[in-house]
C-alpha cells in the first residue's frame, strides 16, 4: 500500500475546486414517462455466459479459544462447504438471515479472510490459495462494496481521496489524470463532480454509499461483491441505488454477488439466487424456481414471511409457515440436516443424513430428504436413492452420478428428476421405465 | 382489561383513545429552526392499529415521541393538542406526563439490544417498570408479573430468563422482553417505532404476530411507526404517510394501498419491489432526496421530487401547499395534493409499471 | 473470571519484575555509579573518579561482578533476606531485604513501613473526595448541559487547574492552619492508634489534593454522562415513567463510570507513588519527597523500592480496576 497521505489532494495538486455550475438543484424533476425510461425491469438471466468466478467446497471456520491457555476448544463453522458460480456481466444472489454465512462469504471472496478449505477460481486463479502478493492485482478485478454508508468512509477524507485511492495504490493512471478519472467516477454514479473536495459527512447516505461504488468501480473490476448494499438506506434512495446498479452492469458488464436479506430486492437485481441457512446452501435456483417453486421448506418459510404489500386489498394476516425455536449456533449445528430442528417436515433420516445438494431442474438444486413444494412435500425421502439406502440393497449407478453431480459446481445437463424418480437429461430420460414414484426400481441402462 | 384513566373522568368510548390535532414540534440550532413536524393531526382508537409511514426526515419519530412528551422541554418547540384518553399532553407538567407513560400510553423502540440497559437484568427493568406505576406492590410481586409477562409474549423458560442480561437474548426475543415491558401495566395505548427493522423477516413475522395477538387481548389501540409497506399492509386499520414533517396521505388501509392519491405514496409503493411481481415490473425510485427541515420548500413539500408535477397547470405546486382534503374517492381518505385526478393518472401510468399484472386485471374489469 | 484475574496476576508479576529489572540496569550501568557518591561521602569528598578507594568501594558494592548476578542477589534478599556491606560495615538485612539505604545506613524497609502508611492515607483520603466532588459536579454539568450552571461549573474547572498546584497547596497551608486556625494542624496520626485525629490531621491536605485533583473527574464525568443520557435505554427509562433522578443514577450513572473508573485505578497508583509537592509544604514524611531525594544522590536501594512500589500499585490498580468494571458491566462478567 503506497504511503500516499490523501492531504495533499487538496488545494495544492488539483488547484482550488471549480464553482458549482454542473448540476442545477433548480431544475424540475423528470416526467414521470421519462423516469421509467431510465429504471430497469428485473434482470435477465443470460444463460450462455461463462462463469466468472467458480466457488467450490468452500469452508470457513473460525477457531474458538480458551481464555487461559489459547487453546483452540472449537470451531465457528461460519461457512462450511459452499459452491456456486457467479456468470461474468450478470448476477448471483445469496440470501439468508443473521448466522446464515453470507457476510463472510462475502468477506472470503475478497480475501479479507482466507479460507480454510475450498476453492474460489477467478479467471485460473485461485483466489484460496494466492499469495497475499498475487492478491494485489486480483483485487483490480474483484471489489466489495459495504453495508452501511456511514462507517464504511473514512470521514476524515476527502470525497475524492476515497475514489483516487485505489487508483493510486494501483497506480492505474498516471498522477495527473487521477483528478479526470475520479470525476469522471463521480458523474457515473451521479453525483456532482465538482464535489470531489467535500468530506463524507456532507452527503445523505445514499450520496455516500454511491460514493462508495464509485470508489470500487475506479478499477473497473470484473466482479463485485454487494454486502448489503442497500439494507441501511431509505426505501426510495433504495430503489435509486438499485437502479444504479443495474446501470453499470449493463454498461460495464460487472458481475455481482449480491449479498442480503431482502427476498424481494434480491429477486429483481438477481437472475439466480442461492438460499443459506447455518452456513450451507440449501437451495440455489433461478429466479422464476426459487420464487414461484421453492423445494426446501426453509425458503418456502422464508418467502412465506415477507409482508406482502398486496396483502391489503385482501385484508388481515396471511397464513404463514411458522418456524419453531431459535436459529441454533454455528458451533454446534445440528447433526444431519441443519435445519431439522425448526422444521415443520422433519423425521429421522434428517438426523441422521445430511441431504447432499441434489440438482433437480435445469437450474435448481435443493437440499432436502424431502425436497417438494409447498403443500406437496413426499412423504418419502427422496434422497434415498441417492444415499444408496433403497430397499433391496442394491447400490444405484445412475442415482450416484447424480450425486457426484451435485457437490459439482454449476448446473449439468442432467439432474434428478423428483417426480418420476429417475436421472432425466433436458428433454430425454435417461433410464427406459417411468417407475412408481418413490419407489426404488433401477434404471434400465 | 384496560382502564381508561382521562380528566375528566368521562367514561370509556368518549371520543378517540389518542387525538393529535395539529401538532407542530421545531428545533432550534446552530444552523436555525428546524421543523421536525408541521401541523399533524390523526386519531387512533381502541383496538385499531394506525400504521405511519415515512422515511428518514419525515418527522414519524419526532410526533410519536412528542406524544409521550419525551422531547426535552427546554429545547424542542411544541405547539398543537395531543390528547389520550382525553386528558392533554402538550404543556403538561412532568408530573402527568410521568404518570401516563408506561402506564396509560407505553413506547416500544426498534433496536432492543440499545433500548435494554445493557447492565441490568431483564427481570429488574420489567419489576422496575412495574413498580414505578404501582409503588404499593412488593418486589416479589413486581417480579412474578415479570416473569408473567415474559410467559405472554413467548419467551421460554421465563423463571430462569428473568435473571439473564439484554445481551444473551437473541435479537427476536430481545424485541419480546421489550415488548413484555412495554405492556407490563395494561396500557391502552401502544407505540411502536420500527419494532422490527432490525429483525430478520422470519422473526419480524413472529413478533407482528405477536403485537396483533396482545393487541387483541388488551383491546389497545396501536401507533405503528414503519418504512415498510409491507407491514403496514398486513397489519394496519388505517395509515398515515408522512412526509417532510406534514401528513400527506391518510385513510384506511386499503384505501391507501390500493387506491394510492398521493404521488409520494406513489413513489414509495414503486421502489418496493414484490417477491411474486411480473418479471416485467419495474423498480422505479424517486427522484432526488428529502427535503430539508431547515428551509422547507415553498408550495407543495413534495415538488422538486414530484414526477407528475407537470400534469397540474401553472404554478400551483410551487406556490401553494396543498391542504390535507378529502380526495374524490370519499370523506375517508385525505390527501396532500393539486393533482385534480389521481385515480386515472395511478391506474393508467404508475400502475402498468409496477404492476402489470394488476393492471391487466383492472383494465379487464373496467372494460367487462 | 478465576481464569481472568490469574492471567491478569501472573502478566502483572512479569511487569514487576521487568520494572525493578530496569531501574536496576539504569542505575548500575548509569553515569556517576553510586559507589562514587557513597565513596565522597565516606572520604568528606576526598574521593574522585581516578581515586583508589573508589575501587574498593565499587568491589565492595558489587559493581565489578556482572550485572545479572547482583540483580540476583537483590531478589534473593528480597525473598529470603541477606548481608549487605557498605565501606567496611556489614549489615544484616532480613527479607524482605529492600536493602540499605546508601545515604544514613538504615534498612529501606523499615522506612518503607513508616513512610508507606503516611502516603497511603493521603492517597485514599484524595482519591475518595477528588472522586465525590469531581463526579457529582460532573454530573450535574450534565444534566444541566447548555445552562449557566454547566457553563459556570465547567469554568470553575479550568481556572482552578490553571493554578500551579504548589501554589494552591502552599496558600492554604498558610492561610488556613498556620496563620489561622480553620483547620487543624497538618500532622499524621496513625490510623489504627486514632482514627478521628487521623482524619482531621490530614484533613486540609485531603481537601487541597481532592479539590485540585477534581478538574479533571468533573470534565471525564461530564463527558461521558453527557454521552451516557444521549443513549436509547434511557430514553426506555424515561418512556416508562421513570423520575429524572432515577433515570440519572439508577441508568445513566452506572455506564456513565466506566470510562471515570478506568482514569481512577492509574491515578490512584501513581498518588501511592507520593506527592512530592503534597509532602514537603505540609511536612508529611511519605515515600514521595525520599524516592526523589534519593534520585537525586542516587541512593539506588531507595530508588529501587520506591520504584517497586510504584509498579506493585500501578499493577494491583489495574487488577482492581479490571474486577470493579466486571462489576459496572455484566458483559465482561461473563465472557
Amino acid at each position: 500500500m503506497s504511503a500516499q497521505e490523501p492531504e495533499d489532494l487538496e488545494g495544492t495538486e488539483f488547484g482550488p475546486p471549480a464553482p458549482a455550475t454542473v448540476v442545477d438543484p433548480a431544475a424540475p424533476p423528470p416526467e414521470f414517462e421519462e423516469l421509467v425510461a431510465s429504471t430497469h425491469t428485473a434482470a435477465q438471466l443470460d444463460p450462455t455466459a461463462p462463469p466468472v468466478l467458480s466457488v467450490r467446497d468452500l469452508k470457513m471456520h473460525f477457531p474458538l479459544k480458551s481464555p487461559l491457555v489459547r487453546r483452540t476448544v472449537g470451531l465457528v463453522l461460519a461457512v462450511d462447504g459452499i459452491s456456486f458460480e457467479v456468470p461474468a456481466g450478470g448476477s448471483l444472489g445469496l440470501v439468508g438471515e443473521s448466522g446464515c454465512g453470507k457476510s463472510t462469504t462475502g468477506q472470503l471472496i475478497t480475501r479479507l479472510y482466507k479460507p480454510t478449505h475450498g476453492s474460489m477460481m477467478f479467471e485460473g486463479q485461485d483466489l484460496a490459495t494466492v499469495s497475499r502478493k498475487q492478491m494485489k492485482p486480483l483485487r483490480r478485478d474483484v471489489q466489495m462494496i459495504f453495508q452501511d454508508p456511514y462507517s464504511s468512509l473514512n470521514p476524515r477524507h476527502t470525497v475524492g481521496a476515497i475514489v483516487a485511492t485505489p487508483l493510486r495504490t494501483h497506480k492505474v493512471v498516471p498522477n495527473n489524470q487521477v483528478l479526470s478519472r475520479v470525476q469522471e467516477l463521480l458523474e457515473v454514479v451521479g453525483l456532482n463532480p465538482e464535489h470531489y473536495n467535500r468530506y463524507p459527512n456532507e452527503f445523505s447516505g445514499g450520496q455516500r454509499q454511491r460514493i462508495g461504488i464509485a470508489r470500487a468501480l475506479a478499477l473497473q473490476p470484473k466482479l463485485l461483491v454487494a454486502d448489503e448494499p442497500v439494507s441501511a438506506l431509505d426505501v426510495s434512495i433504495q430503489a435509486q441505488v438499485v437502479n444504479l446498479l443495474q446501470d453499470l452492469q449493463k454498461e460495464f458488464g460487472i458481475a455481482y454477488l449480491f449479498i442480503a436479506h431482502d427476498l424481494a430486492i434480491v429477486r429483481h437485481v438477481c437472475p439466480e439466487v442461492a438460499v443459506m441457512y447455518l452456513g450451507k446452501i440449501v437451495e440455489i435456483a433461478d429466479r422464476e424456481s426459487l420464487y414461484e417453486h421453492a423445494h426446501h421448506p426453509y425458503t418456502q418459510a422464508l418467502l412465506s414471511a415477507v409482508p406482502d404489500v398486496k396483502q391489503a386489498a385482501i385484508g388481515g394476516r396471511r397464513e404463514r409457515i411458522r418456524l419453531t425455536g431459535d436459529v441454533p449456533s454455528p458451533i454446534n449445528p445440528p447433526s444431519g440436516c441443519r435445519f431439522r430442528t425448526r422444521c415443520p417436515i422433519a423425521q429421522e433420516i434428517c438426523a441422521r443424513h445430511e441431504p447432499p445438494l441434489v440438482q433437480i431442474g435445469p437450474r435448481h438444486k435443493v437440499a432436502c430428504h424431502f425436497a417438494g413444494e409447498l403443500g406437496h412435500h413426499p412423504a418419502q425421502p427422496v434422497t434415498s436413492r441417492l444415499l444408496a439406502e433403497d430397499g433391496a440393497g442394491r447400490s444405484d449407478e445412475a442415482a450416484r452420478l447424480v450425486a457426484e453431480v451435485a457437490t459439482d459446481v454449476g448446473y449439468a445437463d442432467s439432474w434428478f428428476d423428483l417426480g418420476s424418480q429417475t436421472v432425466v437429461s433436458g428433454a430425454r430420460k435417461v433410464g427406459g421405465e417411468s417407475p412408481v414414484p418413490g419407489g426404488n426400481l433401477p434404471p434400465e441402462t | 382489561m384496560t382502564t381508561l384513566m382521562s380528566a375528566s373522568g368521562a367514561a370509556a368510548g368518549d371520543g378517540p383513545l389518542l387525538a393529535v390535532d395539529n401538532l407542530t414540534v421545531r428545533f432550534p440550532t446552530a444552523d436555525g429552526l428546524v421543523h421536525a413536524v408541521t401541523e399533524l393531526s390523526y386519531t387512533v382508537e381502541l383496538g385499531k392499529t394506525l400504521g405511519i409511514v415515512g422515511e428518514s426526515g419525515s418527522g414519524k419519530s419526532v410526533s410519536s415521541m412528542a406524544v409521550l412528551g419525551l422531547h426535552d422541554s427546554r429545547t424542542a418547540r411544541i405547539a398543537g393538542s395531543i390528547r389520550i384518553a382525553g386528558e392533554e399532553v402538550v404543556g403538561a407538567d412532568q408530573g402527568t406526563l410521568r404518570r401516563i407513560r408506561g402506564n396509560v400510553a407505553a413506547m416500544i423502540f426498534q433496536d432492543a439490544l440499545a433500548a435494554l440497559h445493557p447492565f441490568k437484568r431483564i427481570g429488574k427493568q420489567l419489576s422496575e417498570a412495574y413498580l414505578v406505576h404501582h409503588p404499593q406492590a412488593t418486589k416479589r410481586e413486581a417480579r412474578r408479573r415479570a416473569i408473567q409477562m415474559l410467559d405472554r409474549v413467548g419467551i421460554p423458560q421465563p423463571e430462569r430468563r428473568v435473571d439473564d442480561f439484554s445481551h444473551q437474548f437473541s435479537g427476536g426475543m430481545r424485541q419480546r422482553a421489550m415488548i413484555a415491558m412495554g405492556l407490563i401495566n395494561d396500557p391502552s395505548l401502544l407505540i411502536a417505532d420500527e419494532p422490527t427493522t432490525a429483525l430478520d423477516v422470519t422473526v419480524q413475522a413472529q413478533i407482528l404476530d405477536l403485537l396483533q395477538d396482545l393487541q387483541r387481548e388488551f383491546n389497545s389501540g396501536v401507533v405503528l411507526i414503519t418504512h415498510d409497506l409491507g407491514v403496514v399492509a398486513e397489519v394496519a386499520d388505517d395509515v398515515l404517510v408522512m412526509y417532510g414533517g406534514r401528513g400527506v396521505e391518510y385513510g384506511p388501509c386499503r384505501e391507501i394501498l390500493t387506491h394510492p392519491e398521493m404521488p409520494y405514496t406513489w413513489g414509495l409503493l414503486s421502489s418496493v419491489p414484490d417477491v411474486h411481481a411480473d418479471p416485467n415490473a419495474r423498480l422505479i425510485p424517486i427522484t432526488g432526496n428529502p427535503p430539508s427541515l431547515l428551509d422547507p420548500p415553498a408550495g407543495c413539500l413534495f415538488h422538486p421530487r414530484c414526477a407528475h408535477v407537470h400534469k397540474v397547470s401553472g404554478d400551483l405546486c410551487r406556490t401553494v401547499l396543498p391542504e390535507l382534503v378529502p380526495g374524490p374517492r370519499g370523506s375517508g381518505h385525505l390527501k396532500r395534493c393539486h393533482l385534480p385526478d389521481p385515480e386515472s393518472i395511478y391506474e393508467s401510468e404508475v400502475l402498468p409499471e409496477i404492476a402489470p399484472d394488476l393492471a391487466e386485471v383492472a383494465d379487464v374489469g373496467r372494460e367487462g | 473470571m478465576f481464569s481472568f484475574l490469574v492471567k491478569r496476576i501472573v502478566s502483572g508479576f512479569v511487569i514487576v519484575v521487568l520494572v525493578s529489572l530496569a531501574v536496576f540496569t539504569l542505575f548500575f550501568y548509569g553515569p556517576k555509579s553510586p559507589a562514587l557518591e557513597l565513596c565522597r561521602r565516606d572520604t568528606h569528598n576526598r574521593c574522585g573518579p581516578t581515586s583508589p578507594k573508589l575501587e574498593e568501594y565499587e568491589q565492595r558494592l558489587g559493581y565489578n561482578n556482572p550485572m545479572l548476578s547482583e540483580y540476583a542477589k537483590w531478589a534473593k534478599g528480597l525473598v529470603a533476606g541477606r548481608t549487605i556491606t557498605i565501606g567496611a560495615t556489614d549489615y544484616d538485612c532480613s527479607a524482605p531485604c529492600l536493602g540499605v539505604s546508601y545515604r544514613d545506613r538504615t534498612s529501606v524497609s523499615a522506612q518503607l513501613k513508616e513512610r508507606f502508611p503516611i502516603t497511603l492515607s493521603l492517597a485514599v483520603g484524595a482519591s475518595v473526595l477528588y472522586l465525590l466532588i469531581g463526579v457529582t459536579m460532573g454530573v450535574l454539568a450534565a444534566r444541566r448541559r447548555g445552562t449557566t450552571t454547566d457553563r459556570l461549573l465547567v469554568s470553575s474547572t479550568l481556572v482552578f487547574s490553571s493554578v500551579p498546584y504548589y501554589l494552591v497547596a502552599l496558600l492554604s497551608m498558610l492561610t488556613l492552619t498556620i496563620s489561622t486556625d480553620i483547620f487543624p494542624r497538618v500532622e499524621y496520626h496513625p490510623f489504627l492508634d486514632n482514627p478521628l485525629k487521623w482524619a482531621t490531621g490530614l484533613l486540609l491536605v485531603w481537601l487541597v489534593l481532592g479539590i485540585y485533583g477534581s478538574t479533571s473527574y468533573t470534565r471525564y464525568a461530564r463527558g461521558s454522562m453527557v454521552e451516557s443520557l444521549s443513549e436509547d435505554y434511557v430514553r426506555t427509562a424515561r418512556a416508562k415513567g421513570l423520575s429524572n433522578s432515577a433515570v440519572v443514577v439508577k441508568h445513566a450513572l452506572r455506564s456513565a463510570l466506566v470510562p471515570v473508573a478506568t482514569i481512577f485505578g492509574l491515578d490512584f497508583a501513581f498518588l501511592l507513588a507520593g506527592t512530592v509537592f503534597t509532602e514537603k509544604i505540609f511536612g508529611l514524611e511519605g515515600i514521595g519527597k525520599w524516592g526523589l531525594d534519593a534520585t537525586y544522590i542516587k541512593d539506588l536501594p531507595v530508588v529501587q523500592a520506591t520504584s517497586l512500589v510504584l509498579a506493585v500499585s500501578v499493577v494491583a490498580a489495574n487488577i482492581l480496576v479490571d474486577i470493579l468494571y466486571s462489576f459496572l458491566d455484566p458483559r465482561v462478567r461473563l465472557s
